[in-house]
């Protein structure tokens, strides 16, 4: 990355008649607002006639798809089931592994001939796995996670979520750092992927839970399928955005040196762009985590299943215990995969196979041994129950002495939120004419990216309209929105203040990590006994979710910025508020922006779980359509959130693009 | 240790151990039904895991080959087409009436018939409610501006505020409002947890709150408190506009009772019809299933020690359905 000189306008930015069109075009909304509903009435509600049955038409589409497809040897179906058979197979093998044992036959009929690897013999494999990877003390924590799982009772159905992590994940990595690699290679290719990434990642789990269902049946593979296509996207992205950061002279030396062009890829790029693609193995395994609940409720099990049940008994510590044993979970697994890729692989050991696998024998031993133990003596295999603890009532407790002490405190600050800003920036985007929004949103367009950026936004945002979900688009962007700007005013200075500190960092990276694989039902309920149901609650669901990505690339950038430049400004004399503006804040840009980007995208991913709490946008719309079994409303309003999601994502892009080009700085994602 | 976090291990155990006693048994099934395991669906409240658990006993007695799956009360429909399911136990007419329309209509899924318990759902209130609105249970009392005050909150003052159940759920609770003239906001929950955890938090500080409660449930049981007597259902009523007391509009009366179907694979009667005879004929009532529900939930006892008390001393009701 290079600064280049700044004095140089740029050609294409806002020339001065840039402000004439704007204030052209705002005045034109401002009066089509306030003047012409009674003689344009189609402008504020879209007319019903010129709506478009797309509902219909995707509903008719996926019932042709699955019952009638055919590719001529097989069906669509058949593809998709095999595809399905394909998946199972790893499944099936981890989950005898670890949870259920091997069994000849199925059912209740089902003989088990071989138990599954003991409590014992987890543990330590995730020890040794520590030890090995990253010495000692990551071997602590990582036994600790364990440890914490095993004591408050969540054992089996966490291996039974574990189970499931452990055949999406590693397929998530490498089908997104592939899809990655290939965007980065071929231009065409990335402008292809992108709509299609955008649309994997905000397009509601829900609206596409039945088609799936029927897809790839009931069941485990189907949860893993759905947190395929929910996790993935940030891999390719990262490794798109990782590899053009790679300075050109590396790919030149690899050209000069003749390498080969996968050797290039393999020895070059991707060793190099490592640490960027680990922020994206990262984030697999958390939104792979994420999709834990969902996943419970189409036939995965597991923690999933325990909170969902707990919640519906109220039993918040039940479900802040099962919550945490994912927390627990993600942390043994993302550290353990951040060791791994640190790893210095150069070392070969010699001599016999005995000798150089020390750690595959010693956890085999371990295994062979706690099992025959567990033969003779069932707690070596099944950790008793006795041993396990609870909080029991504690955290049901807390709440209820919060609710009895502080509810009309936390009544008033809510209130006062609720009438002073969400519900007047609520009723001002509802007011708002569609053609008048639908126009400001190209002229945007057009002055940040030019004609071809104005027709997507116009068309995106028109199709929102003409489909009829203009009002529930108008309440999803209300609560994304507020919810957004709230992450970012506190994430964003978070992330700056924590980069540097090597201490906070490790906290606050422990904290967004547990908020983000945390399943927000377990904190959802409580804010519902404190706020009731409603859009504030909502709000905080949104907030607590969304705020990790405006930290993590926030940080992520500040400390990717070369160290050489931040030294040469010191030597300058510059102050460290001058050292954090014109140097830190600049170079991290391009992350701090695909932060806000991820933030938006967070947000919008948690429409499903607020319309359980009874607000009234497009999630639930989505849930609405999967209640009554029918795909193409769904997927309708699945699209809509999409659609404005790209529209978001394009402007955002655009906007950086822009000031980047004035502030001279080059690169960066695009 | 909580009641549930085991699910999974007790599953596991159940596997093991009635694969012993599976060999152990001389099967009464007859030689022409399937081995292949029967998919009982488990949702996520009590009740329908011990309708399920019981069922499933039930029928590994009679020799079949029972598993347990887990899956989402409306999602699971889309199983229950292909086959990947076979059985679900609660099917709620008043909840699900419209996915499992969208089902049977496929001739993929039949409903076989009511388990017998009713589902009783209605606008509700704590006991402690009835000195500031001395006329309840009586919806009339509702009318009176001073009681819908008393269940106000800032946003919906001076009308009073009722928590609706998911808009999913549909009810008709706005049209009943307007129709009965009552000055009350319906606000909708998002689920039906968000509803008892408003519950849970306005009976803590004895605050006003009226609701949508239904049962058999737990709440019913844990909380003291009463449903509003409303004008009797009638099919009329919610189709014809000069029933009752609103000339003009339907719904001027309060919910249905309802019946909790049992649904299933279509396919289930070939491959397994004795199977499909006994979920024929399983049933339970009301008193029962609340007595269990409350075990489970308040006495902090497990769904397996419930239903095995419930085999215990119903054995010729169970030996019946799978003609013993």
């Amino acid at each position: 990355m290079k600064l280049a000189a700044t004095s140089t306008l740029p050609q294409n930015g806002l020339r001065p008649s840039g402000w004439v069109v704007w204030l052209l075009a705002l005045l034109a909304f401002l009066a089509l607002w306030k003047l012409a509903e009674p003689l344009l009435p189609w402008a504020f509600e879209y007319p019903k006639a010129l709506k478009i049955p797309a509902a219909k038409w995707i509903s008719d589409f996926t019932k042709w798809l699955l019952n009638d497809a055919s590719f001529g040897l097989f069906t669509f179906a058949e593809l998709t089931r095999f595809i399905s058979a394909v998946i199972d197979a790893p499944y099936r093998i981890v989950l005898s592994l670890l949870s259920t044992g091997f069994m000849s036959g199925r059912g209740s009929a089902a003989i088990q001939y071989l138990p599954p690897i003991s409590w014992i013999g987890v543990i330590a494999i995730f020890a040794l796995l520590g030890l090995y990877a990253g010495g000692r003390k990551l071997a602590a924590i990582v036994s600790a996670c364990m440890v914490f799982i095993l004591i408050f009772g969540q054992w089996n159905s966490a291996l039974i979520t574990l189970s499931s992590i452990l055949v999406a994940v590693p397929l998530g990595v490498v089908g997104g750092l592939l899809l990655g690699i290939a965007a980065y290679r071929y231009r065409w290719f990335e402008h292809m992927l992108r709509p299609i990434l955008d649309l994997m990642q905000t397009m509601p789990v829900f609206a596409y839970l039945v088609p799936i269902l029927i897809m790839f049946g009931f069941g485990p593979t189907a949860a893993v399928v759905a947190t395929l296509i929910y996790a993935m996207p940030p891999m390719t992205r990262i490794t798109v955005l990782a590899l053009k950061r790679i300075p050109s002279e590396l790919r030149d030396l690899g050209n000069i040196v003749g390498c080969t062009r996968s050797q290039l890829t393999w020895k070059v790029l991707v060793p190099s762009a490592r640490d960027s693609l680990m922020v994206g193995v990262n984030q697999v395994i958390m939104l792979s985590l994420n999709m834990v609940i969902i996943a419970a409720m189409i036939g995965a099990g597991g923690l999933g299943f325990d909170v969902l049940a707990a919640l519906r008994r109220l039993d918040f510590g039940a479900g802040l215990e099962a919550g945490f044993a994912i927390v627990a979970l993600a942390i043994a697994l993302d550290r353990l995969s951040q060791a791994f890729a640190l790893r210095n692989t150069e070392t070969v050991h010699h001599g016999p196979w005995l000798k150089r696998h020390p750690y595959t024998l010693s956890a085999l031993a371990i295994v062979v041994f706690s099992g025959l133990a567990g033969l003779v003596v069932p707690a070596f295999q099944t950790y008793p129950e006795a041993l396990q603890i609870s909080t029991g009532d504690f955290w049901s407790n807390v709440v209820k002495w919060i609710n009895i002490n502080y509810f009309d405190t936390l009544e008033a600050i809510k209130n006062a939120l609720l009438l002073n800003v969400l519900i007047p920036f609520k009723r001002f985007l509802l007011s708002l004419p569609w053609i008048g929004v639908v126009g400001i949103l190209v002229v945007a367009g057009w002055r940040l990216g030019g004609i071809r950026l104005a027709a997507l936004v116009g068309v995106l945002a028109t199709l929102i309209a003409a489909v009829g979900l203009w009002e529930k688009a108008m309440i999803t962007v209300y609560l994304c929105g507020i919810s957004t700007v709230i992450a970012l005013l506190i994430g964003v200075p978070i992330g700056i203040f924590a980069a540097e500190r090597k201490t906070l960092w490790m906290w606050v990276q422990a904290i967004i990590d547990t908020l983000q694989t945390l399943p927000s039902f377990v904190y959802l309920m409580p804010a519902v006994m404190l706020f009731r149901v409603g859009d504030f609650t909502a709000m905080i669901a949104v907030v607590a979710y969304a705020i990790a990505p405006a930290i993590r690339y926030t940080a992520l950038g500040i400390r990717n910025v070369d160290p050489a430049l931040v030294e040469a400004g010191r030597s300058m004399g510059c102050t460290p508020a001058q050292l954090l503006t014109r140097i830190k804040l600049r170079l991290a840009f391009p992350e701090i922006m695909l932060g806000v980007n991820q933030t938006v995208m967070f947000a919008i991913s948690m429409l499903v779980i607020t319309a359980l709490v009874g607000t009234r946008d497009l999630g639930q719309e989505v849930y609405i359509a999967l209640t009554k079994a029918d795909p193409g409303r769904g997927l309708v309003a699945g699209f809509a959130v999409a659609f404005i999601a790209i529209i978001v994502d394009r402007l955002i892009s655009a906007a950086a693009q822009n000031s980047r080009e004035k502030l001279g700085i080059a690169g960066g994602p695009t | 240790m909580n009641k549930y976090g085991s699910i999974g291990g007790t599953l596991t155990r159940f596997t093991v151990m009635s694969a012993v006693a599976f060999s152990l048994m001389t099967s009464a099934v007859n030689a022409q039904e399937s081995t292949d395991p029967i998919k009982l669906t488990l949702h996520d409240w009590t009740g329908q895991l011990i309708t399920t658990q019981i069922m499933g006993e039930v029928l590994k007695k009679a020799g079949y080959n029972v598993e347990y799956v887990q899956a989402d009360y409306l999602a699971q429909f889309a199983g229950l087409e292909t086959g990947d399911l076979t059985v679900a136990m609660e099917m709620w007419e008043t909840t699900g009436r419209d996915a499992m329309d969208a089902a049977t209509a496929t001739g993929k899924v039949e409903n076989v018939g009511a388990t017998g318990m009713k589902a009783k759902e209605e606008w509700w209130y704590p006991l402690y409610m009835k000195e500031k609105c001395p006329g309840l249970p009586n919806w009339e009392a509702l009318k009176d501006p001073a009681c819908a005050e008393a269940f106000s909150t800032a946003e919906t003052a001076p009308k009073g505020r009722y928590l609706g159940g998911p808009v999913t759920w549909g009810g008709f609770d706005d049209e009943r409002a307007e129709a009965l003239e009552l000055p009350f906001e319906v606000i909708h929950a998002g689920t039906d947890a968000a509803l008892f955890a408003e519950l849970e938090s306005a009976y803590q500080r004895q605050a006003p709150i009226m609701l949508w409660i239904y049962a058999p449930h737990w709440a019913p049981a844990k909380y003291e408190g009463e449903w509003v007597e409303f004008p009797e259902y009638t099919a009329e009523c919610y189709k014809d506009p000069a029933w009752g007391s609103n000339p003009d509009m339907a719904h001027d009366c309060g919910k249905p009772f309802g019946e909790i179907w049992k649904v299933a694979w279509a396919g289930m009667k070939d491959k397994w019809p004795g199977a499909y005879n006994a979920v024929k004929a399983f049933t339970v009532n009301n008193d029962e299933m609340g007595a269990m529900i409350t075990a489970v939930d308040l006495d902090g006892k497990t769904v397996e020690e419930v239903t095995a008390e419930w085999m215990a001393n119903n054995e010729d009701r169970w030996k019946s359905w799978i003609g013993q």
